[in-house]
């Protein structure tokens, strides 16, 4: 994984998408998916719709579209789940090359590929567009609890001293002849997970200690005075909106 | 197994979302409570919950990397909901895997963001709470020794899974967006989180058994138990001079072994019994999804087509008909039921436990200003 | 360098605590640090070294005695000032910079206090600058190399303006060209330092004085050149001098 401000998702850029105070675009998304979810299933056009506009803003962020459906791979284990329901879901029949299918299934499986796949594209055009720092200032912004914000920081800031740590023991494994290769290797791993967390929960007082030797004492000074124009929140609503129309005529049409 | 955005109906997802909520509130403030050590600097939980919990986020964030191999190239990783609970209590178990499944989804789009309710309801919520209760349980059952903490830690993890399935399953019941029956969606759904779980079980109890045998102050689960068989001093007791008289009593002293020792009977009992229970319904719950397919399909027939329309509607509902054949219906309501249970007898052990824990808790906020006199004087 | 200063940067005495375990770590300590005094403090492992700086911002409590920063004794009722006025640079850079990126770390400690905008943005700039770190100010810590990390760290509790700044292994996995630029820097500052490390040719070059710290005590306190060139002293407590080093034949400057 990446480190630090940048992560393996985000990508650096100056497009208007990228220029969006975090908290809008995380509105916007979080809108935007509440609605392709709410959107019926029937209404097949819609999806692609949705998925038309979710490539106008990839366009616009200029994220290219092979960097998009990498990413969507992250599905695959509920593409199987997906794929399995015409198979085992109840109600009428139909015969689909010489397969006997359940159309409520047909539909459950296009259901959950069709509203996944949005919710998928979606988050990574979010991650793609914003630094990790960033988002985590945003969901401040959003009146998360600030003690949750913390955390999630300090998770950020360590995830990779401490994946860095567990590489390490892997290495000094390997120099040591020691390779997993199954279950009864388990014991070897287990200590080495052991250990990380000794070493992770006595980081954690570490920096405690470092903290409130700088006059912490529970709150963190918060020096983010970034707030959003009415032109940035209309920019960044265009997406639930037009999202919105496309679902409300689903429904009526 | 993050579940993705359309999986489960707007009205259930935004459901989970406020118990997920209520649970994260719920734990912050728990967290503080156990996270406040009585280690260098003391320090009240408040300053100590946001490096500490940050630190333990990001290692289960890193431990769910690390690969375990099975056989043939595949290979396994821990989910660390039962782990985080043995090793740093059940409040902060919750909150490190909450921040975990909200920083996937937010930054690796793993799991839906409306989705994000039932990951942590499932994932976070149930099997830490599931991992904590059996853990407490068995602790006080067994005998006092390591290697009860590692049995224990094994069955917390290996029913640990398996709940989180079962969670899955009834807020699938609730809000499935496809009428796959409840009983085939639990059987798969069981079956396959039965064999992570044992996986997830060797894994757990072997993490905590290597912790515990360097640090066996940092497994939280285990403090009731070493404490009293380490003999400490009172913190103060020990210090040179300036030591105000705090008797060592205030430690939690071990719990008289005699009325134990009846309860204990009892609670074997109840385990056994429920276990007998949980295995009896499970057979029953594998064995009827045919005949029950069968009975719905016949029924349904005649509503079917029409629900199409309506299905994405927040109004849908499949658990009623889904949950048609009444042995089936029974069968799950007794799982439910036997979650429940454990929950709730969770529940009470968290009460009981922070009762006694308040007077433990009390000494480290002593302590800081305690020696204060004497060098102020 | 002043020499007479109306009270002692740092003053602790007859300093004793004991771990809650039972572990007594400091047996009576008495130490005094004039201003902009630059004092090495040398022990072995286990002498209690560590207790010791963390008693001087409050982190510890004292089990008896006492610990005074510029007249101000270290209780509960000014922690937050205590902490203002005692720097202390942990061992680990990545213990230290927490925060996402270095501008904000350098930050943290100036807010805490209270400190905002423009003052606060003058403060991190002054602090990144002595350290010569001011063109990384908006990357996080995790990208730079151990000695930059090292230097921000020095950045982090500069920019609390201490009266005091604690340094403890300063020297610590530094190449020699890292090592020499920290001593540079070290040197610039006219700060009172202490500074706790096994790196005694480092003392040598930075600290005109230096006390030892063994078995809980202050053993010894003197010059440095005297001090490391008492065979039987350093013997007594661990204390080695790396191979083919003469301190006799070191000339000191100024």
């Amino acid at each position: 994984m990446g480190a630090g401000h940048t992560h393996k998702l985000y990508r650096d850029g100056a497009s208007p998408v990228h220029a969006l105070p975090a908290h809008c675009k995380l509105a916007a998304v979080f809108c935007f998916v509440l609605i392709v979810v709410a959107t019926p299933r029937t209404a097949v056009w819609a999806f692609a719709l949705h998925a038309v506009l979710l490539a106008a803003v990839a366009a616009t962020a200029r994220v290219p579209a092979g960097f998009l459906l990498k990413r969507l791979l992250i599905e695959v284990p509920f593409v199987a789940f997906a794929v399995l329901m015409p198979f085992v879901a109840e109600g009428p029949r139909t015969h689909v090359l010489g397969l006997d299918l359940s159309v409520s299934g047909l539909w459950g499986a296009w259901n959950i590929l069709a509203k996944g796949t949005l919710g998928v594209a979606a988050s990574v055009l979010l991650a793609a567009t914003t630094e990790l720092r960033q988002l985590l200032l945003g969901l401040q912004r959003l009146k998360m609890p600030p003690l949750l914000v913390q955390i999630a920081s300090f998770m950020i800031r360590y995830g990779d001293v401490i994946t860095d740590e567990m590489r390490r023991m892997r290495i000094a494994r390997l120099s040591r002849g020691f390779e997993a290769r199954g279950v009864r290797h388990w014991g070897v791993l287990a200590k080495s997970a052991g250990a990380l967390f000794i070493r992770s929960y006595e980081r954690g007082e570490r920096v405690h200690l470092a903290m409130v030797s700088r006059g912490y004492t529970g709150t963190m000074p918060l020096l983010d005075a970034t707030t959003a124009t009415r032109t940035q929140w209309t920019r960044a609503a265009a997406l639930p909106l037009a999202a919105l129309a496309v679902c409300l005529l689903g429904w009526t049409l | 197994m993050h579940v993705p955005d359309g999986f489960i109906n707007a009205p259930v997802s935004a459901a989970a979302g406020a118990v997920a909520a209520a649970a994260v509130a719920v734990s912050l403030r728990g967290a503080r409570r156990e996270l406040a050590g009585a280690g260098a600097g003391g320090g009240t939980g408040a300053e100590r919950t946001a490096p500490l919990a940050g630190l333990v986020a990001a290692f289960i964030f890193a431990v769910q990397m690390l690969n375990f191999p099975v056989a043939a190239g595949t290979s396994g990783h821990l989910l660390g909901g039962a782990l985080a609970a043995i090793l740093v209590g059940p409040y902060t178990g919750v909150l490190c895997v909450s921040v975990v499944l909200l920083m996937q989804g937010v930054l690796f789009a793993d799991g839906g963001l409306t989705a994000l309710g039932i990951n942590i309801s499932d994932m976070a919520l149930t099997t830490t709470v599931v991992a904590y209760g059996v853990f407490r349980l068995l602790v006080k059952v067994l005998p006092r020794t390591r290697r009860s903490v590692t049995v224990a830690s094994f069955v917390a993890a290996l029913l640990s899974v398996p709940a989180a399935a079962v969670c899955f399953t009834a807020l699938y019941a609730l809000g499935g967006t496809t009428d796959v029956p409840i009983g085939k969606v639990f059987t798969a759904m069981v079956g396959v989180h039965v064999l992570i779980g044992i996986g997830e079980a060797v894994i757990t109890a072997l993490t905590v058994g290597a912790v515990i045998a360097v640090r066996p102050d940092l497994v939280h689960g285990a403090r009731g138990l070493t404490r009293p068989l380490e003999l400490r001093a009172s913190p103060l007791a020990a210090a040179p001079a300036a030591a105000p008289d705090r008797p060592a009593a205030d430690q939690p002293a071990p719990v008289p072994a005699a009325p134990r020792r009846s309860a204990r009977r009892l609670w074997l009992a109840g385990l056994a019994a429920a276990l007998l229970c949980a295995g009896g319904l499970s057979y029953y719950a594998s064995s009827s999804p045919d005949g029950l397919e069968k009975v719905a399909h016949d029924k349904g027939l005649d509503t079917r087509t029409e629900q199409h329309a309506t299905a994405d509607s927040p109004l849908a509902d499949y658990s009623v008909k889904d949950i048609a054949n009444p042995r089936l219906a029974g069968g799950l309501a007794g799982v439910i039921g036997v979650a429940a249970t454990l929950a709730v007898g969770t529940g009470v052990f968290v009460v009981l436990r922070r009762r006694k824990a308040a007077a433990a808790d009390a000494a480290p906020a002593v302590d800081a200003p305690a020696p204060a006199p004497a060098e102020q004087g | 360098m002043s020499t007479t200063a109306p009270a002692p940067s740092l003053a602790v005495a007859g300093l004793a605590y004991a771990y809650p375990d039972g572990h007594q770590a400091l047996f009576g300590v008495d130490l005094t640090l004039r201003r902009g005094e630059r004092v090495a403090l040398l022990g072995p492992n286990g002498a209690g070294k560590t207790t010791l700086v963390l008693h001087l911002n409050g982190i510890l409590e004292a089990g008896a005695g006492s610990v005074t920063v510029a007249g101000l004794p270290v209780a509960k009722a000014h922690l937050a000032e205590i902490r203002r006025r005692v720097g202390i640079v942990f061992q680990d850079p990545d213990d230290q910079l927490f925060m996402p990126t270095v501008r904000e770390d350098v930050a943290f400690g100036p807010a805490a206090a209270g400190l905002r905008g423009a003052e606060l943005d003058a403060r991190v700039t002054e602090a990144l600058d002595r350290v010569g770190m001011t063109a990384f100010a908006d990357r996080p810590p995790h990208h730079l190399s151990f000695g930059q990390r090292r230097r921000v760290a020095v950045a982090t509790v500069l920019a609390m303006r201490p009266e005091i700044l604690v340094l403890d292994e300063p020297s610590s996995n530094l190449d020699p060209a890292s090592r020499r630029e920290l001593a540079d820097i070290l040197r610039s500052l006219d700060v009172t330092v202490l500074m706790v490390t096994h790196d005694l040719p480092y003392a040598l070059e930075l600290c005109p004085r230096s006390v030892v710290l063994s078995g809980g005590v202050i053993v010894a306190d003197g010059t440095t050149q005297e001090l490391l060139c008492d065979e039987e002293l350093m013997r007594g407590h661990r204390l080695e001098l790396p191979f083919g080093f003469d301190p006799r034949s070191v000339t000191l400057p100024g």
